[in-house]
């Protein structure tokens, strides 16, 4: 392929002075996003995933480094960027004086549509991501996700090619966000739209986007597809049980020389190893046991999430990284691997 | 289901000032329009004050009603620009904290419209609210001179432009430090109001105080609507009333304008 990259960063560092203290909010990204990707930014709270977008999106001129968005220069060429992208941001992005529909008119006729078709994009927008329950209130009195659903609605007015989304998904219920995947879906399949969106949602990340930036303390940290990451810093969680602490023991030392994996024992009565491929290595031991004699009398096989892809590359899982105070693994593991 | 059937192809849009103020400042007046109600409740302070700090000044004036709310109500009108468009700030600073100000920032329109849009807006609220003063002190004996009063409403106008740019400046400045833009700007406004003469006359006041207000361009524009309240538009006051508002305007507007170019 030939095409530019539609991101395009080098260095990209953020530092903001606090109290004569130094916030490394993100230090030295360096990147290309392809036109029509998919990507999430996945990381923990403070993780830098805002800031990286407040200055993709011109809102706050980097501390160094450069960035090129859809062919525009971010610090040199601000205004033909903005021109050309979306954003929703992490905050609210209708006023709170304003009615729900008025904000979607307006924000039509700020990215240049004529009132005629401004009107009927607030209408089309309003029908298609279910808003009329609450299109005449003001945004005060709506709710958390009426909100949300406002904000993503505002992003997509003007159909832009890059949208920059900032935790879309938080704070909607399940139907909600279903159906703003189904519009992110649907706008890159009839427009080819870039997606470049932050979320905690492990699932999200894992289900929707095609390419995957973990990032911690202001730095990316892993950058693949969600199945690559899994593959290779993960694995698959297997785990058989046996009837007697004794034939355990046998079936360690058989499926041990299947894998070059760890084998451990949990309990008395099972065995447990963590390896990639285990949707072959599981039908595999479970052979390789019937030959030994020994009869596994259950067997699981869970497959790695992206908690599991944070906990290889950092020693802590994503979960208790989003704590407040958490720099520490917590005491107890137990639980937090899943 | 297409999410996007009726958008033209996607082309730049580039940022006009005089568009993106049109459509900034008739945003800004939505909710009003919606519901312009809120114009009149915002109307309580200065019927308080018409109602009853009135009354004390004709008693102890001892001059007629009429003649007291001559020389009052224009005093009243600054008011309401003072204090009313003196606070708005305070809207954009809410607007910065809970985000929608931000999208605004990223959207392809005129750093400055989004401020002139909004300085401009204030003339409604101004220009509605003097005249439901105007009308409610009618009946008491206040003197309705139509000319002057829409010349009146003119300087209210142009010097609540320039007022309401400081306080949208002073939001910038501020940005999520509530307290702070509320201290700044009660500790401007009060000696500003009390130094223009506007609820008691400076006569009495000591020689400094007199010095001070003859620089404070809130006392001129006082003075100003006095007279053409009258319909003394040919006053020198006038003049002076003028060139403060004018004045003001400028200088709001050059530092609103550069506050909201550096905003991020
Ligand atoms: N304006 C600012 N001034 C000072 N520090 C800041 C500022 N904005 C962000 N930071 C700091 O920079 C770091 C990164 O913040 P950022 O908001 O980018 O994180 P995030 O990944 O978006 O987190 P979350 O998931 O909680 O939204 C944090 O330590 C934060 O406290
Ligand atoms: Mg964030």
């Amino acid at each position: 392929m030939t095409t530019h990259p539609i991101i395009e960063t080098h260095g990209l560092t953020k530092h903001f002075s606090v109290k004569k203290k130094t916030v490394e909010a993100v230090t030295d990204l360096t990147f290309q996003v392809a036109p029509g990707e998919l990507v999430a930014f996945l990381g923990p709270n403070g993780a830098g995933k805002t800031t990286s977008l407040r200055m993709l999106t011109t809102l706050i001129p980097p501390t160094s480094g450069t960035a090129k968005v859809v062919g525009h220069d971010i610090a040199g060429e601000p205004a033909a960027v903005r021109a050309r992208i979306g954003y929703v941001g992490q905050l609210t992005s209708g006023s709170y004086a304003q009615r729900a529909r008025d904000e979607l008119v307006y924000q039509g006729l700020f990215y240049g549509l004529g009132r005629a078709a401004a009107t009927r994009r607030a209408d089309e927008l309003v029908e298609s991501l279910d808003l009329a329950g609450f299109a005449a209130r003001p945004v005060q009195q709506l709710s958390g996700g009426q909100k949300r659903r406002l904000d993503v609605a505002l992003g997509l007015v003007h159909a832009p090619t890059l949208l920059f989304l900032d935790e879309p998904s938080t704070g909607l219920d399940p139907q909600s966000r279903a159906n703003l995947w189904q519009h992110i879906l649907d706008l890159r399949a009839s427009h080819g739209t870039t997606v470049f969106l932050t979320t905690h949602y492990l699932e999200e990340a894992d289900r929707y986007a095609e390419r995957v930036m973990v990032m911690d303390r202001g730095r990316v940290i892993a950058d693949d597809t969600a199945t690559r990451l899994k593959a290779d810093l993960a694995g698959d969680q297997l785990t058989f049980g046996f009837a007697t602490p004794a034939e355990a023991d046998q079936a360690a030392g058989v499926v041990g020389r299947l894998t070059p994996e760890p084998v451990r024992r949990e309990g008395e009565r099972e065995v447990v190893l963590t390896a990639p491929g285990g949707d072959t290595l599981l039908p595999a031991a479970l052979r390789a046991l019937d030959a030994a004699g020994l009869q596994a009398v259950r067997a699981t096989g869970v497959p790695p999430t992206l908690d599991d892809v944070f906990l290889a590359l950092t020693g802590r899982s994503l979960r208790e990284a989003d704590q407040p105070d958490a720099d520490e693994p917590a005491a107890e593991l137990e639980g937090a691997t899943r | 289901m297409s999410a996007t059937p009726t958008m033209p192809p996607a082309t730049a849009v580039r940022p006009s000032l005089p568009r993106n103020t049109w459509h900034v400042l008739t945003r800004e007046l939505r909710p009003v329009v919606r519901d312009p109600f809120t114009l009149i409740f915002s109307l309580f302070q200065p019927l308080v004050f018409l109602g009853l700090f009135g009354p004390l000044l004709v008693g102890q004036s001892g001059a007629p009603a009429g003649e007291t709310l001559q020389w009052f109500v224009p005093g009243v009108l600054v008011m309401i620009v003072l204090f009313g468009t003196g606070a708005t700030g305070a809207n954009l600073q809410y607007e910065i904290m809970t985000g929608s100000h931000e999208r605004t920032l990223v959207a392809p329109l005129a750093r400055s419209s989004l401020l002139v849009g909004r300085a401009l807006k204030e003339v409604a609220p101004i220009v509605v609210q003097s005249l439901v003063i105007a009308l409610i002190a009618w009946p008491f004996g206040f003197q309705l001179n139509l000319p002057g009063l829409a010349i009146g409403l003119v300087l209210l106008a142009v010097f609540g432009v320039g007022l309401g740019s400081l306080s949208y400046a002073l939001a910038l400045a501020t940005k999520d430090r509530e307290w702070l833009f509320w201290g700044v700007q009660q500790a401007l406004i009060f000696p500003l109001m009390i130094l223009s003469g506007m609820l008691l006359p400076l006569d009495a006041g000591p020689a400094w105080m007199r010095a001070v207000a003859s620089v404070n361009p809130v006392n001129w524009v006082v003075q100003a609507e006095r007279a053409l309240l009258a319909g003394d538009l040919a006053n020198p006051v006038v003049a002076w009333g003028w060139l403060s508002a004018l004045g003001l305007a400028a200088v709001g507007l050059w530092v609103g304008i550069r506050s909201i170019r550096r905003s991020n």
